[in-house]
């Protein structure tokens, strides 16, 4: 589904990227590890299309389609989510408007005729349950005013509605208490498939314990330099990143 | 005759003097004034020359203007024609007079007689008018709902209005202007509005004309005890757009609510002047104007709120906010205050920025396009102006005509 | 190593020094009135070389053929400018003995003050030049700042000694057909100071100027011109006095600040010219261009407290010319009585990136009218300008006025503007609060005007914010309405 060659990207005239490999296919979890600094929240950012980080070398291949040169709701429409580590907040923008447009323009791009409200809002109910999302925050502006964990809970939400091929999910334990941990990872767990996958960018092994890893990568320095199965990251949360930085081995 | 002279009369030669005695007074008033330059304070921002080298003349409408109307509004309806009073749903009962102003109708207010060309002028020269008249108590079922509408090349407009209500009655008013697709032409517009003892009056002024059209449209309302005044300026076309808000508060325990919003592209000019004179204590006023900037557009903005001495207990808010979408577009914002009471509470803001980067690029990675993106954001930021507008047919009347111009698709 | 008060009695020994509140000094000064001979004539008093007679001539031509500005919310006489002498400089400087001699009312202030501004100065080894009427009296701490390549001397001392950087950079930020002052002053200005800070230097002290108009018919024309070459560093100080008289005296400087690559210039003002008596009558006519440039990542801090004078005119303002330089502009302004102030800045953003901050507080008492007047302009190559503007006004009388005039202009799509004004009462259950713990109202209004202020008072230096205070609390004086 998704293959990344050789991936370089630099954000004002820093190289971040220094060349990532990584292979997903549909069906599989995948978590990237790797200590602060590391370039994990640069490469989910790459993925989405922020323009701030330029690719200047290598490519990211969804679906046999050239990404790069993709604008970020090209990408959003092709089947690409992103789970923001801070997601922002749009006053004014009320979440419901906002995610029809996004699901009509998703549907149009796709040849199919535009939800009706009625179906829409019975979408709405449906989604909204499973990551137990308070109607009045539906209806409220995007994230504004939102607490944290509701903030990644509305996040969820959107991924449930928009029902993506490819969800990064960028930091997404941060900030969240046990009990909203467990309802995120439960949503996100609701909505795999055999169709779809998932990257789970993180810096602690906590949330691998709710969303099982198939494949457990470390970034270092703009590069993968380890990957391994789910023990990986129990390892390291035992050892810490520092055997990572002294041994690079890929 | 001097430089300047010569030059009023040319701008004039199109049109003819009146024939009142307040038009001769006027006239002669008129020969003290000059036209506005850079260094006049309150038209710094904004430019005359091509108006006054223009050659204009009266003009001929083939236009129906009854195109215009606002669809679901049940109004009683007055339309002016290139100034003129062409068509009106008179009406003459014990609750409201609505008829055409004459040359008998004094100015109640002196404060339109202050020296301001354009005003001097349009008392001066001959006008289209009308003359609405509230009476004490009614307060009226249907809004009036005024359509201006100038067409031809060259066309010099001219309309006076009056609007009294007497104490204790209410009127809403719709005023919509447009113009043909037929080049420069130019409307001088004057109201004077009288709102007596505990009388409301809510009036939604939506311009939409051509992007070669001038409008210079000043109003001058005076507010007596226990009355209620709010506006909603909605400008969304016009080459050159000029408001003059002079509200003198007359009165305590009164409210005062001005609301605006322009969008603007092309090259257009939208100079939005308010002033807020508070001059009797326990009043309270609220100001928005926000505008959205694309193209080469310029915008101004120019609050005042006075309050004067012994005018204590007021509460003034004023806030201006501005988003620049394009290189070339410009802002200029003056919001001002002159307090000379010490119990008070006043404030004012202006921002001027841009749309938040990672709100847009929040609602593309969510499969928004990045003209829809911007779109739900301008749409969100005018929400707070649009939302003073409460008569639904008004309301949607608005997006209809934002819709069409912007190409939103919401 | 600290420096002691001897150290500097040790300094100042054998110097002409001269910290003096008199008003009987004999003074040569020349005769009232303005034409092109009495600008030879300073000129030659001041043995000035012909580029800058011509520079005076072509300033004063300039004038003449200028008027008064009128847009500020002030209403005064007009100066006779006829009526003003020139040029005056205290012609045997003799040292004061004792504190006796000193204006008893001034005296009455300074020990309201708790403390001398002038021993505070020495205590805290602050570098001091000292301008009386239209001269430069002295200069302590020159030899000392001189190790340092530091140039810190009078104006015309700068103008005999370093006469190249003088010929580059006057009239480059403040040009003598700026406005109607500044054009005066660049025709007869008389004195001031110069101060020059070599590559990479950061100055180790406060630099001080201190201005006293003491001659009565006399005007004050001082013209400070402040270099901080690439990298360097430096704070200034300048606070200045008046005696009482019932005249209106006229004071007319001009302030230009150049700060080239990478420098840092810190201006604070307090400003205390006699302010005129309780009903209006005197007071100094305070007519200033303060202006400062900014090169690529340079910085320019203007500070003020503005206490005194009877009419204020006065934007100290910054050019941000170079990529990401800034401006600050933080004041405080007082006005009681009859007293008007009409003050603000100017900030003019060319350069890409570059930032400015205004913050304003206003407090008017009496029957004063305080306004502030401000520019934010930000040109087309102004690509991620910013500015953020906050202006307060307190009032604290029902016979008061307090404006704000801000002037926002944008032309460009990447900048960001915010501007935030408030005008209200001095709070009365703040007050009440302080009356219910105990404490008398003026100090409780002190209190609560010294808060209002901190943001500002802050950016002084320590030892001045002190004094700054004092005078807020002094200047407001009985005017608990």
């Amino acid at each position: 589904m998704l293959k990344i060659k050789n991936l370089h990207a630099s954000t004002e005239d820093k190289e971040i990227l220094k060349g990532v490999d990584l292979e997903v296919n549909a069906g599989e979890v995948h978590a990237i590890m790797g200590p602060n600094g590391s370039g994990k929240s640069t490469l989910a950012m790459v993925l989405a299309g922020r323009e701030d980080y330029e690719v200047t070398e290598g490519s990211i291949e969804f679906n046999g389609e050239d990404l790069v040169d993709l604008a970020p709701e090209e990408r959003a429409r092709e089947g690409v989510f992103l789970a923001f580590q801070y997601p922002v907040e749009i006053p004014g923008v009320s979440n419901i408007n906002f995610l029809r447009a996004a699901i009509n323009e998703k549907r149009t791009h796709h040849g199919l005729e535009p939800l009706s409200g009625k179906d829409f809002l019975s979408l709405v109910k449906e989604k909204s349950a499973l990551v137990e999302l308070d109607d009045k925050l539906k209806n409220r502006s995007v994230n504004e005013g939102f607490s944290g964990g509701e903030k990644k809970r509305n996040e969820i939400f959107q991924m449930a509605m928009l029902e993506p091929k490819l969800a990064v999910l960028d930091e997404t334990d941060s900030g969240l208490d046990i009990d909203a941990l467990k309802i995120v990872s439960h949503g996100v767990n609701s909505l795999k498939s055999k169709e779809n996958a998932t990257i789970i960018v993180t810096h602690y092994q906590r949330l691998l314990d709710y969303i099982v890893p198939d494949f457990v990568h470390v970034l270092y320095d703009g590069k993968i330099v380890k990957s391994g199965s789910k023990e990986l990251a129990l390892e390291l949360e035992e050892k810490g990143y520092d055997w990572i930085k002294e041994k690079p081995t890929v | 005759m001097s430089a300047a002279e010569s030059k009023k009369e040319k701008f004039l030669s199109g049109i003819s003097a009146g024939s009142s005695v307040h038009s001769t007074t006027a006239m002669n008033k008129l020969n003290g004034l000059d036209f506005p330059t850079r260094k006049t304070e309150e038209w710094k921002y904004t430019r005359v020359s091509k108006l006054i080298n223009s050659n204009l003349t009266k003009g001929e409408a083939l236009l129906d203007a009854e195109v215009f109307s606002i669809q679901q509004l049940d109004s009683y309806k007055v339309i002016f024609t290139n100034g003129n009073l062409t068509h009106s749903d008179l009406e003459d009962n014990s609750s409201i007079s609505i008829r055409r102003l004459t040359e008998n109708d004094v100015l109640l207010n002196s404060q339109a007689n202050e020296e301001e060309i354009f005003t001097t002028i349009n008392l001066a020269y001959e006008h289209g008018g009308l003359y609405i008249h509230v009476s004490s108590g009614a307060i009226i079922d249907k809004p009036v709902e005024i359509i201006h509408l100038v067409d031809g090349k060259n066309t010099f407009a001219q309309i006076r209005k009056l609007v009294v209500l007497e104490p204790g009655s209410e009127l809403q008013l719709v005023e919509g202007y447009y113009s043909s697709e037929h080049g420069f032409a130019f409307s001088n517009i004057v109201s004077e509005i009288i709102v007596k003892r505990n009388a409301k009056l809510h009036l939604d002024k939506i311009q939409s004309e051509s992007e070669e059209h001038w409008q210079i449209n000043s109003e001058y309302v005076y507010q007596e005890q226990d009355s209620s005044f709010s506006i909603n300026t909605i400008t969304v076309n016009g080459g050159m757009v000029r408001n003059g808000l002079n509200i003198v508060v007359d009165g305590s325990n009164c409210e005062t609510s001005l609301n605006g919003l322009y969008y603007l592209k092309g090259n257009q000019h939208v100079d939005n002047h308010t002033k807020v004179d508070h001059k009797k204590p326990h009043c309270t006023s609220s100001e928005l104007y926000k505008g959205i900037l694309d193209d080469a557009a310029t915008g101004v903005f120019n609050g005042k709120v006075f309050v004067r001495e012994d005018a204590q207990k007021i509460e003034a808010f004023q806030q201006n906010n501005n988003v620049i979408l394009s290189d070339e577009a410009n802002m200029n914002a003056k919001p001002e205050l002159e307090i000379y009471a010490d119990d008070v509470k006043c404030s004012h803001g202006s921002t001027t920025g841009q749309f938040d980067n990672d709100a847009i690029f929040y609602l593309r990675t969510r499969g928004v396009g990045e003209k829809n993106a911007k779109n739900l954001m301008v749409s969100a930021f005018a929400e707070d102006v649009l939302q003073h507008v409460k008569n639904q047919p008004v309301r949607t009347h608005i997006n209809t005509l934002l819709k069409t111009r912007f190409d939103w698709k919401l | 190593m600290a420096y002691t008060e001897n150290d500097l009695k040790e300094d100042l020994k054998g110097k002409e020094y001269e910290f003096g509140f008199t008003t009987d000094i004999e003074s040569d000064k020349i005769s009232a009135g303005l034409n092109e001979n009495v600008v030879r004539l300073i000129s030659e008093k001041k043995n000035e070389p012909d580029w800058l007679l011509d520079y005076r001539l072509r300033a004063f031509r300039t004038w003449e053929k200028m008027e008064e500005p009128e847009w500020a919310h002030v209403k005064y006489d007009k100066p006779d400018f006829q009526a003003i002498s020139y040029y005056a400089a205290p012609k045997q400087p003799k040292v004061l003995n004792s504190l006796d001699e000193v204006d008893p009312e001034l005296r009455k202030t300074m020990d309201k003050l708790g403390i001398s501004i002038e021993e505070q100065k020495r205590l805290s080894g602050v570098a001091v030049d000292f301008v009386m009427d239209s001269v430069s009296v002295a200069t302590s701490f020159k030899e000392k700042l001189a190790e340092l390549g530091i140039i810190f001397c009078s104006f015309s001392e700068a103008v005999k000694e370093h006469p190249e950087l003088i010929k580059k950079y006057l009239g480059t930020v403040v040009p003598m057909t700026d406005n109607f002052y500044a054009a005066l002053n660049s025709a007869v200005f008389s004195d001031g100071s110069f101060c020059y800070i070599p590559k990479g230097v950061r100055c180790p002290m406060e630099l001080s100027t201190y201005f006293r108009i003491n001659e009565s018919g006399t005007g004050q024309f001082e013209r400070t011109l402040v270099v901080a070459d690439k990298g360097s560093y430096c704070s200034y100080l300048e606070g200045c006095t008046a005696p009482q008289r019932d005249e209106n005296q006229l004071h007319a400087a001009v302030v230009e600040l150049i700060a080239l690559d990478d420098a840092e210039i810190k201006y604070s003002t307090v400003q205390n010219w006699y302010p005129g008596d309780q009903d209006g009558v005197g007071g100094v006519f305070n007519f200033v261009t303060k202006r400062g440039l900014c090169e690529t990542n340079a910085k320019i801090s203007w500070t003020q407290v503005e206490t005194g004078s009877a009419v204020t005119w006065k934007y100290p303002s910054c050019v941000l010319k170079g990529d990401n330089s800034s401006g600050e502009f933080y004041s405080v302004a007082v006005t009681n009585n009859f007293q008007q102030a009409d003050t603000g800045t100017k900030m003019l953003h060319i350069g890409k990136n570059t930032r400015s901050t205004i913050i304003s507080k206003g407090i008017s008492a009496g029957k004063s009218q305080n306004s502030y007047r401000g520019l934010v302009k930000i040109g087309k190559g102004a690509s991620g300008a910013r500015n953020f503007s906050q202006c307060d006004s307190l009032l604290m009388s029902d016979r008061c006025g307090a404006h704000t005039f801000p002037y926002i202009e944008c032309e460009n799509s990447t900048a960001k503007i915010e501007h935030e004004a408030t005008t209200s009462k001095i709070g009365e259950d703040q007050l009440f609060y302080c009356l219910q713990r105990g404490i008398d109202e003026e100090k409780a209004i002190s209190l609560i005007v010294n808060g209002y202020a901190k943001e500002v008072l802050n950016k002084l230096p320590m030892e001045f914010a002190v004094e700054a205070q004092k005078l807020l609390e002094i200047s407001l004086e009985g005017s608990v309405g």
